[in-house]
């Protein structure tokens, strides 16, 4: 935490310096947006990912980079540029992501990052959206006879150092009086190793985490994920706070791929309904009625190139998602009981 | 003649000169002085031997015998890595390098340009090579060394000669690994030199300067050199200008690595008789000459075992560049078992990665010991 507000202090500084240096074309500014001028005319997006992250951002054989985080980056650079090459991806780690986005060294940040209070004012970002909400488990072996988190007293937990996931098992220790012994090891791999080989009884992480680790296991009916979830992770795309249109725009990137999982539009399908979908709200969202698209300020048939290229919603969850056994519990949409991926109204 | 000499041998057997016999001298012998002399000894002898073939056998069955070089992939991409889990860790799971080794090896270059950045790891290893021979030790080393140079940025960046431009983010592996020591080396030596000298230096500001620089670098961990390069440095620059992370990476290494050098130069120059230096400014030489000529020549002659030490030491000491997110050949392996497929055959990437750096850092070892005893010769009494 020193770090980070070590960082705000120089943002504050050269924030002063720059607003007093702009002071005067303040009006220009509200209309424009330094990062979308600076992206069209650089002509990439610079997206700044989690540098290995199963299912979210990790090079695959070939050195391309796929997962649910990626398609976000892709989304954006096909809004602006219809071209989902258009994008430099940025890998970057837990500590230096911060500062890649503030130092402008990257566009955005689709890092699933957890979006808190103090990330959100202090550290100057702004999250548009929640791409995906997670939250704190823990996955025992089955052969232990655990139900629930409560019973976990004086058992051994297998954790990650210096992360939320660390504080937040602290916090919900103490909440709840259990006690515990921590065994801590800085890699997730390693992490699990540790647990599959006995030397913790229970080991936490993001639910979708111990999902994707119970997936793998040789026999995944050893490994009980338990139902308690004792923290809220938000986790979603982040750009620099002060830039209202980009932060738009990746907004309403988000609540159009939500949008049209809920309309039934597809990658494969998107076509046919941009040209011939009667109901007003996918004409407005695809373009054919309105002006949605030259608000946001890109091309009217935005929505339309981003489907094309990356699918709906449910569609990147279940590309990137699904074959590592996470199930879409609060990511399904609001229509289903327990969903929270919810989008305004296109209008 | 000779049917008669072999006669008389025959016909006088006593005669006959006699080996000794095979329980004093040959290897039977041997064995039984060295490890067969008592109850323990034979004791000892057998547990271990039991251990060595027990444990040779375990790896051959593991590395060869069980192991299995190729699975499947099916039309999503997705390896099949069923046949590997099935041997739950009795055979190693070679595959995993198979499918994997050109990501470990080049990172997230892209696929198609593959040639390139093998093209610049073997004109890495060709001017490792000729640098090392004796006979290029003269002027020519320097434009081969700009020439090899400037075609291994040509081949990385492309961009000219009708190479598709290759943004530096997108470099990885081992090029990466390799531009890191080899770059850091280059440019820290000669700083090192520099500053072994200054730290010697009659004059207090050169003096104090170097002493500043060595204590100051070495009093902390490259981990927070890098850290200070990576997170703290881009703020201190204007919004929008950025200086390239590789490039930010390189010069903490190389101020790192010069620190650390610059002490082994310096107890070089130490260890050298007064007398040395006394006869050289007796002879009128300038400063740089008598540094030059009679000084250094000595004094780094004297220092080869510890400066390729530290050699090897820093070519190693690259992989920390992952926690700022650079894809060296360490951080390549890593990130090629995070897909859920390969989870869990980690051994089999430290493996190959491991070997990697073994071929390296032997290399560097081996041609330090020769160089060494070609250049002491003259001291061996």
């Amino acid at each position: 935490m020193v770090q980070f507000s070590r960082h705000s202090v120089f943002r504050m500084i050269g924030g002063a310096l720059l607003a007093s240096a702009m002071a005067l074309p303040a009006a220009a500014q509200q209309a424009g947006s330094a990062t979308l001028d600076a992206i069209r005319a650089r002509g990439t997006l610079i997206c700044g990912v989690n540098a290995g992250l199963a299912g979210f951002a990790q090079p695959d054989s070939q050195g391309v980079w796929r997962g649910f985080d990626v398609d976000y980056c892709r989304a954006v650079a096909v809004a602006l540029f219809n071209d989902a090459s258009k994008v430099r991806y940025v890998p970057t780690t837990a500590q230096n992501r911060f500062t890649a986005l503030q130092s402008g060294e990257v566009d955005m940040l689709s890092r699933n990052t957890t979006l808190t209070l103090s990330r959100d004012t202090s550290l100057g970002f702004d999250f548009p959206a929640i791409s995906f909400y997670d939250g704190q488990g823990f996955m025992v072996k089955t052969s232990l006879g655990v139900r629930t988190a409560r019973e976990l007293d004086g058992a051994t937990i297998c954790v990650q150092p210096g992360t939320t996931t660390e504080q937040n098992l602290t916090d919900w220790s103490r909440a709840n009086r259990v006690r515990f012994t921590p065994v801590v090891i800085e890699r997730l791999e390693d992490l699990v190793n540790a647990f599959v080989a006995g030397r913790c009884d229970a080991f936490t992480t993001d639910v979708s985490g111990l999902a994707a680790t119970r997936a793998v296991q040789a026999r995944p009916a050893d490994y009980t994920i338990l139902p308690d979830v004792i923290s809220k992770e938000p986790l979603g795309p982040l750009v620099r706070h002060g830039d209202q249109r980009f932060s738009d725009l990746v907004r309403w990137i988000h609540f159009g791929l939500v949008a049209a999982e809920e309309f039934g539009i597809t990658a494969a399908n998107v076509q046919e309904a941009a040209a011939s979908d009667a109901r007003p709200e996918v004409q407005r969202m695809l373009g054919k009625n309105g002006d949605l698209g030259r608000m946001l300020g890109v091309d009217n048939v935005w929505l339309v190139n981003v489907l094309r290229a990356t699918g709906n919603y449910g569609e990147m969850f279940d590309r990137s998602l699904t074959p590592i056994g996470i199930q879409r519990g609060p990511n399904a949409l609001w229509t289903t009981p327990g969903g929270l991926q919810y989008a305004p109204p296109f209008r | 003649m000779s049917d008669i000499t072999l006669n008389v041998a025959s016909a006088n057997p006593e005669a006959t000169p006699r080996s000794a016999p095979i329980t004093v001298v040959g290897p039977v012998a041997w064995m039984r002085e060295n490890l067969f002399s008592g109850w323990l000894s034979t004791a000892v002898t057998l547990v271990l031997a039991y251990v060595v073939i027990r444990s040779v056998v375990g790896f051959v069955d593991w590395a060869f015998i069980n192991a299995i070089w190729w699975v499947p992939v099916d039309a999503r991409g997705v390896a099949q890595t069923q046949a590997c889990r099935a041997l739950e860790g009795s055979g190693a799971c070679w595959a995993v390098v198979t499918e994997k080794h050109r990501f470990m090896l080049f990172g997230t270059y892209p696929y198609e340009q593959h040639w390139r950045p093998a093209i610049v790891c073997l004109l890495f290893i060709g001017l490792y090579i000729v640098s090392a021979l004796k006979r290029f030790w003269n002027w020519r080393l320097i434009p081969i060394w700009a020439v090899t140079l400037t075609a291994i940025g040509v081949l990385m960046w492309g961009g000219v000669f009708g190479l598709p431009y290759v943004p530096q983010e997108r470099w990885g592996g081992l090029p990466i690994t390799l531009i890191l020591a080899t770059f850091g080396l280059a440019f820290a030596f000669p700083l090192s030199i520099l500053v072994a000298l200054g730290r010697r230096s009659n004059l207090p500001a050169i003096k104090v300067l170097c002493v500043v620089y060595v204590e100051l670098i070495r009093g902390v961990p490259l981990i927070s050199l890098l850290f200070m390069a990576s997170v703290m440095f881009p703020l201190f620059l204007p919004e929008g200008m950025n200086i390239d992370k590789l490039l930010r990476a390189q010069i903490a290494i190389i101020l790192f690595a010069g620190a650390y050098l610059a002490e082994v130069v310096r107890a070089g120059l130490q260890s050298l008789d007064k007398g040395q230096y006394e006869a050289a400014d007796a002879m009128g030489l300038s400063y740089w000459q008598k540094t030059g000529f009679i000084i250094l020549p000595q004094a780094l002659r004297m220092v080869i075992p510890p400066l390729v030490n530290t050699f090897i030491g820093f070519f190693k000491d690259t992989s920390l560049v992952l926690i700022i997110g650079i894809f060296d050949l360490l951080t390549a392996g890593k990130t090629a078992i995070v897909e859920p497929a390969w989870q869990g055959f980690g051994v089999e990437v430290y493996v190959f990665v491991g070997l990697i750096y073994l071929v390296f850092c032997f290399a560097m070892s081996k041609y330090s010991q020769g160089l060494e005893a070609e250049l002491n010769r003259h001291r061996r009494r």
